[in-house]
């Protein structure tokens, strides 16, 4: 009979494994840690934020994706998630909001509205979010399904995983934001 | 030496300013409020809006009629069926067209759906809003089956832009009347299942009465109009005042309020939902047979086959989706019974393919104005209570 | 003409002669033009006397190159006992955009006038508090007027020939 079970999750790093120990590189550790807690800031601001409270609700369940806890301060959450139309009047607030957040952050644009202004092609909507914060990912959708919502996290954490731990220090990433103008 | 007594007489009044928004959790919509609070106590509230405007008045004098419909479904989009209806509607009565009943009865079963789904939304969130979680996550239960009613209806779960100009694009397909009696079967015990978790529940109640009260005369002042008037007391309904869509065919009640508080716009709010399914039960038994839209052919797509072989059906095609009809002329309010009151709809037309002038007549708008003389001499956690009992939809709030 | 309107068209003449300039009726409501000047003391004898209690909605209109009839205000009330609903409209040209504020009347008017000047620039006189209310305060025109475009004037990112404009 045996007495010891293998197990094989599909999502282990490479590493190498022993008796009651797994060794493997320190950024792929984090990157594991950091992919499985996310929490988002859902900064929701019309329709789509009423399909965010469904993905969140129990048929869809953001909570199993380590999604638990929203946070709504800026200071203690690692995922903005923008929700909606942005205008004008907005932008600074969604600005500021970006600059509270501490490293490391991702930002995800939810709708067609967040991503490019969407079907108001108007004097007061500021089209598409990217011209005031860096974006990590974009979900199409007019409201996008609360699947492709959950699929828009998935690939956060895809990002997150495989990020590594200099990647905030590197030249390019200041570039990147230097172009937004922020620090 | 000094007394205890004078020192304390003599302390000036030190007011802080908290600023409420406009990102916030309780702030259900981005809108702020700016407060001058002594201590816990609300001195004085500022609001600010217009963090979503997207213009829509002026956006709606560039779009051709039946283009116009996505639009309205962002104004109130937790019940965007009843904003599209009430635009079909109003354009219907432009152009003096009748639907038949049995498009008028699916109509009605279909408002009364989103008037649930909107209602749902307000209640489980003012639950939330005492602390109280476990109510959002069942009852919205019933709103994913409400979505998959819509779904099977027109293939959309929030932004529906269902209907078209002239009565409904087709019939309700079979799977939708079996979802519809499935809801209708199902629906009372999740509502039963979360008016004993919450309704009597003595802290809810201890928070809830006498939070945000609103006098009758002030809120007719005030221009409010449905829930939160009629928690006031005051049982003014569209639905029954003018009644439009066959209403006149149903037999419900209004729920009316004695003291226009949280709790009183909480159960006028619970109340609407049973007799909406009620509505909605009256409906299934009730369909008539016959067409599912009237005979517009300026207005209306013809069918595909006819498109294909007749020159007539060929040419209305193009115009209506080229959106080159021309509308007649003329200036036209038609009002319908929204999820938070009257929704108005005043189109001026000047003859051309799109409106020259359309105004919605938003009831979160008018009624938020209110907000701070509710709110002053209250407590802060009271004023949460207040706004989200009122059901403040940003989008409407702005549009 | 429609009943309620032969009543209200009588009463006013009798209380305000020469406030209404012309009236008549549109679909199901009797609409009447008054002169700007009495549109207060119409308004107030309507809420008092005649039991309109309710102000529905009001909104700016805007005819391009009309002159004196250029800009439009609208009025709708209410009388919810006897279930009788009416409009008024006030005209005026480009340069003479004041008009009486009804918020002593009905408070709901406050934010509905503030929406009136902020996308028309209507100046209502006697109102507490005259600010934009939807735009950004910074703006310096008033939007909905007619010559303006509905898209952002220095958006460099849609070619317009694509968009049909």
């Amino acid at each position: 009979m045996q007495t010891s079970v293998d197990i094989h999750p599909d999502h282990k790093p490479e590493g190498h494994e022993g008796s009651g120990f797994f060794a493997t590189s320190l950024d792929k550790a984090v990157g594991l840690a950091r992919a499985n807690s996310l929490w988002p800031l859902p900064f929701a601001t019309s329709c789509c934020g009423i399909e965010f409270m469904a993905t969140m609700a129990s048929t869809y369940d953001l909570a199993r994706f380590g999604s638990e806890r929203l946070s709504f301060s800026p200071r203690q959450a690692d995922l903005l998630m923008v929700m909606g139309t942005i205008s004008k009047k907005m932008a600074p607030v969604l600005r500021q909001v970006y600059e509270q957040m501490a490293e490391p952050k991702w930002v995800l644009s939810m709708g067609a509205c967040a991503s490019s202004g969407g079907i108001f092609d108007t004097y007061s909507v500021l089209q598409g979010i990217d011209r005031v914060i860096p974006v990590d990912v974009y979900i199409p959708g007019c409201p996008p399904r609360p699947e492709q919502v959950l699929d828009g996290i998935l690939k956060i954490q895809e990002l997150a995983k495989s990020e590594g731990l200099k990647r905030r220090q590197t030249p390019e990433y200041k570039a990147k934001l230097a172009a937004y103008g922020l620090e | 030496m000094s007394n205890n007594v004078d020192v304390q007489n003599n302390i000036e009044k030190d007011y802080t300013t908290l600023n409420l928004g406009p990102t916030h959790p309780a702030t259900h919509g981005i809108f702020q409020n700016v407060l001058t609070m002594d201590g816990e106590i609300i001195v004085k509230a500022v609001p600010t809006i217009g963090y979503i405007h997207r213009a829509f008045e002026k956006l709606a004098e560039h779009r051709p009629y039946n283009q116009i419909t996505p639009i309205t479904d962002r104004l109130n989009y937790c019940s965007s069926p009843i904003n599209n209806m009430g635009w079909h509607m109003t354009v219907e009565k432009l152009i003096n067209c009748e639907v038949p009943k049995r498009a008028a009865y699916m109509r009605v079963i279909i408002m009364e759906l989103a008037r649930i789904a909107d209602h749902i939304v307000c209640d489980t969130v003012i639950a939330v809003d005492t602390g109280a979680m476990t109510g959002f996550l069942y009852l919205f239960q019933a709103r994913e089956k409400i979505y998959e009613i819509y779904e099977a209806i027109c293939g959309a779960r929030l932004t529906t832009n269902i209907g078209r100009i002239g009565g409904m694009e087709r019939d309700f397909p079979e799977i939708a009347w079996k979802k519809i009696q499935a809801f209708i079967d199902e629906f009372p015990k999740m509502l039963t299942e979360f008016d004993k978790l919450v309704t009597r529940n003595r802290i809810f109640m201890d928070r809830t009465v006498n939070c945000g009260p609103i006098s009758a005369e002030r809120a007719l002042e005030y221009g409010f109009t449905g829930p939160n008037l009629r928690a006031a007391g005051v049982d003014y309904d569209v639905r029954v005042m003018n009644p439009y869509s066959s209403y006149q065919d149903f037999d419900f009640k209004i729920p009316v309020g004695t003291q226009g508080d949280t709790f009183d716009r909480y159960m006028v709010r619970m109340q609407e939902m049973w007799e909406s399914l009620s509505i909605i039960q009256q409906a299934m038994e009730k369909m008539p047979k016959g067409e599912f839209h009237a005979d517009v052919p300026e207005f209306y797509l013809p069918e595909k086959q006819d498109v294909y072989s007749k020159m007539e059906a060929l040419i209305y095609h193009f115009k209506i989706v080229m959106g080159e009809t021309d509308v007649p002329k003329g200036e036209v309010y038609h009002a319908v019974e929204g999820g938070n009151g009257e929704l108005g709809y005043y189109l001026i037309s000047d003859g051309g393919r799109t409106p020259f002038r359309l105004h919605f007549r938003r009831p979160c708008y008018i009624y938020y104005q209110a907000y701070p003389e509710m709110i002053e001499g209250g407590m802060l956690s009271d004023a949460i209570l207040t706004m989200s009992s009122m059901n403040v939809i940003a989008g409407e709030l702005d549009a | 003409m429609s009943e309620l309107h032969d009543q209200l068209l009588q009463a006013l003449e009798e209380h305000f002669p020469g406030a209404v300039i012309s009236s008549g009726d549109e679909r199901d409501f009797p609409v009447f033009h008054l002169q700007k000047n009495q549109l207060i003391a119409v308004l107030t004898y309507l809420k008092k006397e005649k039991g309109f209690n309710f102000l529905t909605t009001m909104c700016g209109i805007h005819f391009p190159e009309q002159g004196e009839q250029e800009f439009a205000l609208m009025y709708q009330l209410h009388n919810m006992m006897q279930n009788q609903r009416v409009r008024f409209k006030v005209f005026m040209s480009k340069s003479q955009m004041d008009v009486p504020t009804v918020t002593q009347i009905w408070p709901a008017a406050n934010w509905m006038e503030r929406e009136a000047f902020d996308f028309y620039g209507f100046k209502f006189t006697g109102h507490p508090d005259l600010r934009r209310i939807l735009n950004m305060d910074e703006m310096n025109y008033h939007p909905l007027r007619k010559e303006y475009a509905l898209e952002d004037a220095g958006r460099d990112d849609k070619e317009d020939k694509y968009f049909g404009r």
